[in-house]
């Protein structure tokens, strides 16, 4: 186990590793950073002064280096648009985004699991075909216009929820409603077959023919077996979700991490978004780390 | 039952009882007139093609021209709408139903535009690690956790916006980020046909690497990359709005569907119908092409079994 462990994260840290140098090269190589702060207008003296002022004019690899070891020594940078060091933004925004992950994977497993257990229980019945209708509709809907429909209906028209903002978790539901909807076909179609597949192996016919049936049958023997790659998808989108968190935190007005991002990429804030995109990235990472042990502690065929 | 009549007498041997007689054609052709979602799916995409392509030749709309006086005019059906503005008009007065209408051909053009470039990465990727194996194949699966882990909306987000948002910057940009689906099936699939009499013939009679891959493995993967390239489209044209909604993508004033959604979002209050109506255009859209997709699914899977009526 141990093992299995460590060859996980020297993996993980290798890909980390290899994401920050493109990264950070997409973003001041393939962009230049000096123009981007500049404007699109601006006379080229503008942009070489630009240059200079931030140490632009050096080679990329140098300071490619002094980003990545600033990293391990807690300095990100300083965004040039809030004028702040990026450290600071980051601690500030976010629990809104944490409280919004958490909240919207709650979602998604009280909507799919239930959802995709009575479908396999009942195939091809009422049931199971509104299940699929649900995953069908919330694939293929937007998830800012989902948000904007979920306003105009719980927020104006029945105004039980506020329209937008962060104060309290109340605010927080239509919001993890919306981000929660986008893996609810993923979670629940896998519950479904998981299920299906696993209520027809020899062990269940075995349990059945011994007495069990019914939820109790369900519950203790057939879920426990089905539910193993789920929660590793789980786990994954859990880490989606703070990458995910762009869109509904701009549509709902939550402060988080988000929303930075979006307002750093219209402000050119170069250095906030690499750090970004990096820590999501390494969130991710991490999560699919979680996944993958989760899964081989649950299942001891995968440690191999 | 016009339809099943013409392709009765256009293919007779597909609604012979003796499965055996079917040609691998005449079974994909069976099991699609059979397949209700796939049918659906089709026919609305069909639909919302044909008014993409000829609905502004034959409709004569613009959705660029503004008439101030006419600034946020009901839709027709609501009290105060007229004809002569369908869809009612936008707050600088332009015609809503024209700028819809013109929306279709961005979605469109995005949406199939980013799939190809995604399946030229991903199917190069895939069956080159699927046929080369070993080292190949270990650099590929690491570009494709690499790939994986990135944050694909956010870095999309930022070049769009940095580099210069344009049609072609879109295109190509989501295509770059979405290649992942087709290099996991592509792989795979090349890993079980390489290994097939036919191909190990095609190299006993001195057939080069190239020749083996363009000829004999491409050709056979192309029923399970057309499954993932159809779900691609309807995930870039999603992506594309989510870009133009958050004002990084499609730049006002081409009438992206995101960008209509956007604008809306001023009138949430007053004039609903501004964001719900392109919402509604998003979702046929999006909801016929993944209808089509899955039953591509099931149709192209062989053990797939579709009742017959």
């Amino acid at each position: 186990m141990l093992r299995f462990i460590a060859g996980r994260l020297i993996v993980g840290s290798s890909v980390g590793l290899t994401l920050s140098i493109v990264t950070f090269f997409l973003l001041n190589y393939v962009i230049d950073p000096a123009q981007a702060i500049a404007g699109e207008d601006a006379l080229f003296e503008e942009i070489e002064q630009i240059r200079e002022q931030y140490g632009f004019d050096r080679s990329i690899t140098v300071r490619y280096f002094e980003w990545f070891s600033g990293i391990f020594q807690g300095d990100l940078g300083i965004s040039y648009y809030w004028n702040k060091p990026v450290i600071s933004l980051l601690i500030d925004r976010a629990p809104e985004t944490i409280t919004l992950a958490l909240m919207s994977v709650s979602v998604t497993i009280l909507i799919s699991i239930p959802l995709g257990i009575l479908a396999a229980l009942n195939p091809n019945s009422l049931i199971d075909r509104i299940a699929l209708g649900i995953a069908v509709t919330a694939q293929a809907v937007p998830n800012f216009w989902l948000g904007l429909i979920m306003i105009l209906i719980f927020a104006l028209a029945i105004p039980i929820f506020p329209v937008s903002g962060d104060k309290t978790l109340f605010h927080f539901v239509l919001p993890s409603i919306v981000l929660g909807a986008s893996s609810v076909p993923a979670v629940m179609r896998l519950m479904r077959t998981g299920l299906l597949d696993v209520i027809n192996a020899d062990f269940i016919r075995t349990a059945r023919s011994s007495g069990f049936y019914g939820w109790r049958l369900v519950f203790n023997h057939a879920l426990r077996n089905a539910l193993l790659p789920v929660v590793s998808v789980l786990a994954v989108q859990l880490g989606n979700k703070f990458g995910g968190s762009v869109i509904t935190e701009s549509v709902f007005a939550i402060n988080g991490l988000g929303r930075l991002a979006l307002e750093s990429i219209l402000g050119a804030d170069i250095p906030t978004v690499q750090i970004l995109v990096f820590v999501f990235a390494i969130i991710f990472l991490f999560f699919n780390l979680l996944a993958d042990i989760l899964n081989a502690y649950l299942d001891p065929r995968l440690r191999l | 039952m016009i339809f099943k009549t013409f392709i009765k007498r256009l293919f007779p041997r597909s609604f012979d009882n003796d499965i055996y007689n079917l040609t691998p054609k005449d079974l994909i052709i069976r099991k699609s007139s059979n397949h209700g979602g796939f049918k659906f799916g089709l026919a609305l995409l069909i639909i919302i093609f044909l008014f993409a392509i000829f609905g502004p030749i034959i409709l004569d709309v613009s959705p660029y021209e503004q008439d101030l006086t006419k600034r946020l005019l009901p839709p027709v059906w609501k009290e105060g709408g007229s004809w002569e503005y369908i869809f009612g008009t936008d707050g600088n007065g332009r015609d809503y139903f024209a700028r819809i209408l013109y929306g279709t051909r961005i979605s469109l053009t995005i949406g199939f535009g980013a799939a190809c470039v995604g399946m030229i990465i991903g199917v190069t990727l895939g069956v080159c690690a699927g046929y080369f194996g070993g080292w190949v194949d270990q650099i590929v699966s690491y570009l494709l956790t690499c790939q994986l882990a990135l944050p694909g909306l956010l870095l999309a987000m930022t070049i769009v916006f940095l580099i210069g948002p344009s049609i072609t910057v879109v295109i190509f940009v989501i295509g770059a980020t979405h290649w992942a689906f087709f290099l996991v099936v592509s792989r795979s699939a090349t890993q079980k046909i390489k290994n097939l009499d036919y191909v190990t013939s095609a190299r006993a009679i001195g057939a080069s690497k190239f020749q083996i891959i363009m000829r004999d493995i491409i050709p056979n993967t192309f029923s399970q990359i057309i499954v993932i390239f159809t779900l691609e489209v309807g995930i870039a044209i999603l992506n594309e709005a989510s870009l133009s909604f958050l004002g990084v993508g499609i730049q006002p004033p081409t009438p992206s569907w995101g960008l209509l959604i956007a604008e809306g979002k001023e009138a949430i209050f007053f004039q609903p119908w501004l964001i719900i109506l392109p919402g509604i255009a998003l979702f046929t859209l999006v909801v016929s092409i993944n209808m089509m997709g899955d039953g591509l699914r099931d149709i192209t899977d062989p053990n797939s079994k579709i009742s017959e009526e």
